[in-house]
């Protein structure tokens, strides 16, 4: 069974590959948008699955980092800079940030963390906002431009969709790879008991360190994203509900759940559009939704496949030992 | 330095509401591990409540009534019955997060059934100001500072003196044992979210004459209330009380004496000091390690 599953996974991948690529051809402008938005999100939830879901450690600052990469791509590229240098400096800028703002985990856990974070949160909404010889304030960053890739041009949104969904797959593999090596084991120990990840050798700080870092890196490449991408940037995106948002996307696609990113970045960019034919209820649905799935399955989407599957083994399991069992009594 | 005495005031009266909404936050952590992230939108949600009671033509007494049962029915009851009780053995995260849709959806209910506007909100103090020490003082900072005073003295009373209330303590703290000595657990945990409800209904009822009605203010206000309980102590009623003081006393301050622009920065840096330095809170008991 299983090494039949395997070759319909890879092929029900290269399926939704293929639609992500070819689909999109045909979407207008704001369908383009929409969608280039989602793997925006999809690339800071799956930073912040890494944070918390893997490595458990509660954060509310991810949107933050959005923000912090989102501003140093403006100011860049505004400036002249290349846009993937621009990146560069937000996975660095993200990366010291994040690895600075992991030390209160070493202290504070659980709530008090998710305090500390939502707080550094809202201060670096108030940077963003008040130190406007840098940022603008209010007034915000225009004019952002659209990189020049191999020398096309992709200021038309097609191009700059494939620029964010080619970005989403090499996250996507980085983020494979890194879950599957040593330091994804280790982040996982961290989660399951620190008190034992740390008896068996894990250096307990610096991976709890590091989860914050490499997580928050990720939110700087989507903001270095974003930026171009909406070719406008001002405080109020960054604010701390986006950090709130991303924690629910995390949530709701499943924590831990390698896809979990993308089915609750799917949810929480493309739901509020499909119900906006319901006109002001789209949000009241969106949350009602939210409630309603979370009440189901604490876990997320992913939880209920990943029960579902769960079961579905079990009674694989049982029945080949009822089968098992019949034949050593017929052996008898 | 009369400026100073202004300040103080000011900052005692909106740290009181703080008091109230932090209060009311700590009894739902002590009972059932809820972290209310919609406790800002539940102060948010009675003044609309009493609005519309008012709008449908009941004089202002009859519309505090009503708004505080409906209140009580609404974020105390159905809140437990609907969210909590479902969600409460999946641990904490889950719940919170569900409790973050549940401020999106009231924010967008209120936003879509009643109004975008903010509207104006009749006070249950009189306006105008009284001399005391040679300063003038608005009587609406000290209605709001008394009213608040008697809630939480009330509370106080009602949890240190009274059987019930030291049942709902036993309740909180060990449910197991709690259980064993025949304490009715399940009903204890209900009348917190009961009281909850009755406390944000007052705040709202205090807090809403002076920064009006609208659908986004629950934000600031549950923020705020979320930095007094964790200031003061996230397990500790006395503990909600002076961190909410202290942080209204705080902000006023900032708001004059630092830079308006960052005034809101200076709780938060606050916080985090307090959090590092003293996980517990200034007056909490530090909460066990489990291995």
């Amino acid at each position: 069974m299983s090494g039949f599953a395997k070759p319909l996974k890879i092929a029900l991948g290269l399926i939704v590959i293929a639609g992500l690529i070819i689909v999109p051809m045909n979407f207008n402008r704001y369908g383009l948008f929409i969608l280039s938005q989602w793997a925006v999100m999809t690339i800071a939830a799956m930073g912040l699955n890494l944070t918390l879901g893997y490595a458990g450690q509660v954060s509310l600052a991810q949107g933050a980092f959005v923000g912090i990469g989102a501003y140093a791509a403006a100011i860049m590229t505004t400036h002249g800079w290349p846009l993937p240098a621009a990146i560069l400096v937000a996975i660095i800028l993200s990366f010291a940030v994040g690895w600075v703002l992991g030390y209160p985990a070493l202290r504070v856990q659980h709530h008090y963390l998710a305090f500390v974070t939502l707080a550094f949160s809202t201060l670096a909404f108030l940077v963003f906002r008040n130190e406007s010889w840098l940022t603008g304030g209010i007034y915000g960053i225009s004019n952002i431009p659209r990189p020049h890739i191999f020398g096309i041009a992709t200021n038309k949104p097609l191009p700059f969709y494939y620029v964010c969904l080619g970005s989403l797959a090499i996250v996507s593999l980085a983020v494979w790879w890194l879950i599957r090596s040593p330091w994804g084991r280790a982040f996982m120990a961290l989660r399951e008991n620190p008190l034992r990840a740390q008896s068996l050798g894990i250096d307990t700080r610096r991976y709890t360190l590091m989860a914050f870092a490499i997580g928050s890196a990720l939110g700087g490449v989507a903001g270095a994203l974003y930026a171009p991408l909406t070719q406008y940037i001002d405080p109020v995106p960054f604010n701390l509900s986006l950090s709130l948002d991303l924690l629910m996307m995390v949530i709701v696609g499943g924590a831990g759940f390698y896809f979990g990113p993308f089915l609750g970045a799917m949810i929480a960019v493309l739901l509020p559009e499909w119900l906006r034919f319901t006109e002001g209820y789209y949000l009241m649905l969106y949350a009602v939704a939210v409630m309603l799935l979370l009440i189901w399955s604490p876990t997320g989407i992913l939880g209920i496949l990943d029960r579902y599957m769960a079961a579905r083994r079990t009674k694989a399991a049982s029945a080949l030992r009822a089968v098992a069992k019949s034949r050593l009594e017929t052996a008898q | 330095m009369s400026n100073l005495f202004d300040l103080l005031v000011a900052g005692l009266a909106t740290g009181a509401i703080y008091a109230l909404v932090a209060v009311g936050f700590t009894l739902l952590w002590q009972t059932s591990q809820t972290i209310n992230f919609a406790q800002g939108e539940f102060v948010m949600l009675p003044a609309f409540l009493m609005l519309a009671a008012m709008h449908a033509g009941a004089p202002f007494w009859l519309a505090i009534i009503l708004g505080i049962l409906l209140s009580m029915i609404l974020l105390g009851l159905a809140f437990k019955m609907l969210l909590v009780d479902p969600m409460m053995r999946h641990g904490v995260l889950p719940l919170a997060i569900a409790t973050m849709a549940l401020a999106i959806g009231i924010k967008e209910a209120v936003k879509q059934f009643f109004s975008a506007e903010a509207s104006p909100f009749p006070s249950i103090v009189p306006t105008g100001d009284i001399s005391i020490l040679g300063h003038a003082v608005s009587l609406q900072s000290i209605g709001v500072l008394v009213v608040a005073i008697l809630a939480v003295l009330g509370l106080t009373t009602l949890l240190n003196r009274t059987s019930l209330g030291h049942q709902m303590q036993a309740a909180a703290q060990n449910p197991t044992v709690a259980r064993i000595i025949g304490v009715p657990v399940e009903r204890m945990i209900l009348l917190t979210f009961l009281i909850n409800a009755f406390l944000v209904a007052l705040a709202s009822l205090l807090i809403t004459p002076i920064y009006l009605a609208k659908f986004s203010s629950g934000e600031v206000l549950g923020q705020a209330a979320f930095i007094a309980a964790i200031v003061g102590g996230f397990n500790q009623v006395r503990g909600a009380i002076a961190g909410g003081l202290l942080i209204g006393v705080l902000d006023n301050l900032a708001a004059s004496y630092v830079s308006t622009q960052y005034r809101a920065a200076v709780p938060l840096i606050f916080l985090i000091v307090v959090i590092l330095f003293r996980p517990q809170g200034l007056l909490g008991r530090a909460e066990e390690r489990t291995v």
